[in-house]
């Protein structure tokens, strides 16, 4: 066991050595931050662990008189809204558009160059386009979303439906399958599994034109919060808004996981 | 009934030649093996018979209509490997030919449809070998399995002729004696036409009612792509020999 690719930690050592970098990184903020305080109390770059806890008791639990609301959880639904909405609409525009051109030649003849362009257009750049025509409210957010991220995804769907063995869609026809019972029976239950990985692969791009578009304009969103607070700042709000982000986008990311191990035939591959 | 004639057909890829003016007869009820060296055309061949590819020149037609230009229920098919669908359990991959003729939009049937059906599914699983394996997804399968799953999936839906490349190929040889012995006893309950492409001789003359060999009969070493295959021989084997004596004792008695 001399090679270090042959040498494998136990199950209760990954977990430590999973944690150790986690931390670790705390610990030296920890450090950071009681030097920065030791030399001046009124340090606002790397705050202690006290004012995190009261920036953010105040955040979750205060009601903001300007809105009426508590602003950590109006933020979180603002956002979570707008990425749902757009990852929504991007999955299913990209599974019905992605299948309907993978599969049938005439559309994907016409429209493949045409994806293939689209999807090289860089969104932000476009974005205040999109302000321009849709105005400055929710429609333009998530229209910035799903041009960003549906041509990655039907391209994705399109590469999947040409992975398809023909000898299955010729074997199909032999059955008597229409196109549309192709589509139905063949085609769009061997996708799925395929969709559910490409939004999650999808899900950072999603975060950042989320935040991207609310920094720009909103009236609440985590990113809204951090661009706003950044003016005093306010780096009690800004980090703890990035973990809970970060944490958002991990609990997204295994609940699609879960999802895809539900899908019975993910688990039967061929040749198995 | 399903005379299968081949009327001058050839098959071109470009500059190449594959298949040359092959003219061909296939009686009913006949089991046909098509041997060759591998690149002869034999896939070639068959994915003709299946529409899969459109013949160059020539036409192909069974009881002298010509066949559709695309794939149809008329001719089944099992490929060596993939002819079965990963996503359904067993039960539904035998069930989904009928299913499909029968409910054009939703691709299901419902009630008592549905129960009639799946009992002729089980029954046809039964009758491949199957019938304990309905609830599982054919990855979960032998590959032998997985062969006798394709071909009951073809029966379902009555073709007048079963079509089959290479089907036996890539099993060990206890697996494949076991697949002769079905496939003739399907062949001869079915009552239809196979054509059947194989590398292996002695399986082509223990199956077939007839074999013909598809090569290259001229070749040009300066272009050879410029001349195709052609049928270069063309044995009636014994099986039909002993076919027609069973007819003739049955018809006497
Ligand atoms: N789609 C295609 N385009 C161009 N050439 C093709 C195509 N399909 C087959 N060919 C050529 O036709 C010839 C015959 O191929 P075919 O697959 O029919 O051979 P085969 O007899 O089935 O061989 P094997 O025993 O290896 O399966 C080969 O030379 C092949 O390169
Ligand atoms: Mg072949």
């Amino acid at each position: 066991m001399g090679r270090a690719i042959n040498r494998l930690p136990s199950r209760r050592s990954k977990i430590l050595l999973g944690a150790m970098p986690f931390i670790l990184v705390i610990a030296a903020y920890a450090i950071a931050s009681d030097a920065r305080h030791a030399v001046d109390a009124g340090d606002k770059l790397m705050p202690g662990l006290d004012a995190f806890r009261a920036a953010m008791s105040r955040l979750i639990f205060d009601i903001d008189r300007m809105t009426g609301q508590r602003l950590f959880w109006a933020d979180t639904w603002a956002s979570l809204g707008r990425l749902g909405i757009g990852l929504g609409i991007s999955a299913v525009v990209g599974l019905v558009v992605g299948i309907f051109v993978g599969f049938i030649p005439y559309l994907r003849a016409t429209f493949e160059p045409f994806f293939a362009a689209l999807s090289l257009v860089p969104p932000l750049a476009v974005l205040p386009i999109l302000f321009i025509i849709f105005g400055l409210g929710e429609l333009s957010k998530a229209v910035l979303i799903v041009f960003g991220i549906a041509p990655f995804i039907i391209r994705d769907v399109m590469l999947r439906v040409a992975e398809i063995p023909r000898e299955q869609i010729v074997k199909a026809q032999t059955l008597g399958a229409s196109t549309w019972q192709m589509i139905l029976g063949v085609v769009l239950p061997q996708v799925l599994p395929r969709l559910v990985s490409s939004v999650r692969l999808s899900l950072g791009a999603a975060w950042l034109f989320v935040i991207a578009a609310e920094a720009i304009t909103a009236e609440a969103g985590l990113g809204y919060r951090i661009f706003l607070v950044r003016r005093y700042l306010a780096m009690d709000v800004i980090l703890p808004y990035v973990v809970w982000i970060t944490f958002l986008a991990f609990a997204m990311d295994y609940a699609l996981r879960l999802i895809y191990d539900a899908i019975p035939w993910t688990r039967f591959r061929e040749g198995g | 009934m399903a005379v299968i004639r081949f009327d001058h057909v050839t098959k071109t890829y470009g500059d190449t030649v594959v298949l040359e003016n092959i003219n061909l007869t296939i009686d009913d009820n006949e089991f046909l093996a098509v041997v060759g060296p591998s690149g002869a055309g034999k896939t070639t061949f068959l994915r003709m018979l299946l529409s899969q590819e459109a013949p160059t020149s020539g036409q192909i037609l069974i009881d002298d209509v010509p066949i559709a230009d695309e794939p149809m229920p008329d001719r089944g098919i099992v490929f060596q490997r993939y002819s079965v669908f990963p996503h359904r359990t067993v039960l539904r991959n035998v069930m989904m030919g009928p299913e499909w003729l029968a409910a054009p939009v939703t691709g299901r049937l419902f009630g008592a449809k549905r129960t009639e059906l799946r009992d002729r599914a089980q029954a046809m699983l039964d009758r491949v070998g199957l019938g304990g394996h309905a609830q599982l997804y054919p990855a979960q399968l032998s590959g032998g399995q997985q062969q006798r799953l394709a071909i009951a999936q073809a029966l379902m839906t009555h073709p007048k002729v079963l079509l089959l490349d290479e089907p036996f190929g890539a099993l060990d040889p206890g697996t494949r004696k076991e697949m002769h012995k079905l496939v003739l006893e399907l062949w001869s309950e079915h009552q239809m036409t196979i054509v059947m492409v194989t590398h292996d001789l002695s399986e082509a003359f223990h199956l077939g009612t007839r074999v013909i060999a598809v090569d290259k009969h001229r070749h040009d070493p300066h272009a050879p792509h410029r001349y195709g295959s052609v049928i270069t021989s063309d044995f009636e084997a014994k099986p039909r020999l002993a076919r027609a004596l069973q007819r003739a004792e049955r018809a006497a008695g």
